[in-house]
């Protein structure tokens, strides 16, 4: 059997909330509670959820810019949950970041040619006119002219920035890129450039993408597997088709009907409309953390929590689902 | 259905508004010859991306510009039989918020967050109302139940930050409705928002109109949101309108080659994953540096000589919908996925 390119095993993320003059931990927001889940070479997959559940926690998490609380995360078949700094930098040539504001991940004191050759003169690759050349090899990979190299970040646009964060991050030739929406503060007609060169550098390359973003149409275009989450748990992962075509979280239902379609001639479909309001991560609700807002809610969602469990789409995929009931 | 009289006056008609910002680069027209009228109880959308000058054109209309720096330059703005273009300031202030109602985008800056919710609704109330206190609390408590807030009557007196994010933005469309006014302006106001909190929000808005029979003009980049909540729909492009008409003409049988990539270019949850999706080459030109001629024309596939010779003119086979396009004739609307043919 293969090994995954990458394993997280009940990963949790918890951080404190001070309180009190001491300035103790009062309490915690368990902002990624025991997630698990694999991720396989040359594969995407879209983590879904509203704004607070963690999802970009997770993505920090293994990229290792957060310290996990509890759980295992394995890439490549190492361990790297409690690797020290110097014992991940040869690591973090395999796994890249690419973040939701260009604008603010960007250094804007250095040149574009600077920000992209960093990669180089941090892990020692190449002579200073191997990198020089090789920058202009990204830029140019990314859609952007040789001549960008001199410019500073503010010369550029948001999408045009978006394509230098991406530069930056394939310039090592990594094999695992956590995208934490990427696209989401784009406009439409820019976004779609960058998806297109996602999808195309992904083919060229062999990249996994862990792609993050609130967008339910976005992610399902561009994941091969989804997985929903919601205050800090997976609700339910599957093929992007399948939990598209047929979900069986209510959640992952309230999730896909609560899209605005741009087609006038659907408005009037039925629609589930969720009452309420995301609970706090600090005080999650007992037993299922969706219960609150669960339109199908019993005595057994407030008491026990359900556990993920497997299941078979109806293409023979494997899906994993968190609720008591078969809906 | 029945026939809808033609000679009903609109509520609201815009002639070639032209508003413009002094910069250090010079005046800068964000506004440049936008017309658009508005019949009581519809919803028109206005939708383009960023810098478009969507949210300019709302705020002329109230005249809520940012001064000395912006100006409406030229142009009429006819609400209930004025011109609010060259009404004075305040005759401005009786009208805003009484009979104009605005949502803005981010609650937790539109509201005063210093004050209790109930005392900035009752603001509005007292303002442009010969009310008593007491009948103005009731009203208040009234209006935040029929937004769906529970438990009004603690809440009015709640501050702003102890509201959830989708609260706050319905504290915000009951100060918005409280005198029940014939326009509501509503900028983006569910972009801030989570998509389940969002759903509830655009269910709500609808939900007043359709009670109030208030007349809402909704700006938004989601053309999502534009189809499921409007009647008709501006596109607006580099400070210009692209193209007009209603919602169904306008998603079906576009006739601008920008609304047609904007249409193309959004992933829809029905289409074959991980194709490459359409683009629209390059980007939106800067205010500073317009193209001469049409101002899509360094992005348009159709683009020829006429284009950069001249601006057309709104143009089309009826008077309702109508594109900025010299080939309107020639896009090919069927290229839209979603089509009915």
């Amino acid at each position: 059997m293969n090994t995954p390119l990458l394993k997280v095993e009940n990963l949790r993320v918890h951080f404190p909330v001070k309180g009190g003059i001491l300035l103790r931990a009062a309490a915690y927001n368990k902002a990624v509670d025991g997630i698990s889940i694999e991720l396989e070479q040359g594969e995407t997959l879209g983590l879904v959820g509203e704004s607070g559940c963690g999802k970009s926690t997770f993505g920090k998490a293994i990229v290792r810019l957060l310290k996990p609380t509890e759980g295992k995360i394995t890439f490549q078949g190492t361990d790297v949950t409690d690797l020290s700094r110097k014992a991940m930098k040869p690591l973090r040539r395999d796994i890249q970041m690419i973040f939701q504001d260009p604008g603010e991940s960007l250094n804007s004191r250095l040149t574009v040619g600077s920000l992209i050759s960093e990669a180089f003169d941090i892990h020692g690759i190449g002579e200073p006119a191997w990198r020089r050349s090789r920058t202009s090899e990204l830029l140019e990979q990314v859609g952007l002219p040789a001549a960008a190299a001199d410019r500073f970040p503010f010369e550029f646009s948001g999408g045009q920035r978006q394509r230098i964060g991406i530069a930056r991050a394939i310039a090592l030739e990594p094999k695992l890129i956590v995208c934490d929406e990427p696209v989401s503060a784009l406009d439409v007609s820019i976004q779609s450039q960058i998806l297109n060169l996602l999808l195309d550098l992904q083919t060229d390359m062999q990249l996994s993408y862990l792609f993050i973003a609130h967008d339910l149409a976005v992610v399902k275009h561009i994941s091969d597997r989804i997985a929903i989450m919601y205050l800090g748990q997976l609700m339910e992962v599957g093929g992007a088709d399948e939990i598209y075509a047929d979900p069986r979280h209510p959640y992952t239902r309230a999730l896909i009907a609560a899209i605005p379609e741009p087609d006038p001639a659907r408005r009037n479909r039925p629609k589930m409309i969720l009452q309420g309001d995301v609970p706090s991560p600090i005080n999650p609700p007992s037993g299922c953390v969706f219960h609150t807002r669960c339109p199908h809610v019993q005595d057994k969602c407030k008491a026990e929590k359900p556990a993920l469990r497997n299941l078979i789409a109806s293409d023979g995929s494997p899906r994993q689902l968190a609720c008591h009931f078969d809906l | 259905m029945t026939a809808q009289p033609d000679n009903t006056e609109p509520l609201l008609r815009v002639d070639n508004l032209v508003t413009a910002f002094d910069t250090e680069n010079g005046q800068i027209k964000a506004v440049d010859g936008v017309s658009f009228s508005l019949q009581p109880g519809r919803t028109l959308g206005i939708v383009g991306e960023s810098g478009c000058g969507k949210t300019v054109t709302a705020l002329s209309i109230i005249n809520l510009l940012p001064k000395p720096a912006a100006d409406i330059l030229e142009g009429q703005i006819w609400f209930e039989g004025e011109d609010l273009a060259s009404a004075p300031i305040e005759r401005l202030h009786d009208i805003r918020g009484d009979r104009i109602g605005m949502i803005f985008q981010e609650p937790m800056t539109a509201l005063n967050p210093v004050h209790r919710v109930g005392r900035q609704i009752m603001e509005t109330l007292k303002l442009h109302r010969d009310i008593t206190d007491t009948d103005a609390l009731k009203t208040t408590i009234s209006m935040l139940e029929k937004v769906g807030i529970p438990s009004p009557e603690i809440r009015v007196s709640e501050y702003p930050h102890q509201l959830s994010g989708g609260m706050r933005q319905r504290v915000m469309i009951a100060m918005a409705l409280i005198c029940d006014p014939a326009l509501v302006i509503a900028d983006e106001p569910t972009t801030a928002l989570d998509v389940t909190i969002q759903a509830q929000i655009l269910e709500l808005l609808q939900e007043m109109q359709n009670t109030l029979n208030t007349s809402v003009i909704m700006i938004t980049h989601d053309l999502g949101v534009i189809a499921e909540t409007c009647d008709d729909v501006l596109v607006m492009y580099a400070g210009r309108v692209a193209e007009q008409g209603s919602v169904e003409e306008v998603f079906n049988h576009p006739l601008h080659p920008y609304t047609q990539g904007l249409l193309s270019s959004i992933p829809r949850l029905d289409m074959p994953r991980k194709t490459r999706l359409q683009t629209i080459e390059g980007m939106v030109p800067s205010l500073t540096d317009m193209p001469v001629g049409c101002r899509f024309n360094n992005r348009c596939p159709y683009a020829d000589e006429l284009c950069i010779a001249s601006y057309p003119k709104m143009d089309g086979e009826d008077g309702a919908h109508q594109a900025a396009c010299h080939h309107w004739r020639k896009i090919d609307s069927t290229l839209i996925r979603g089509t009915v043919t």
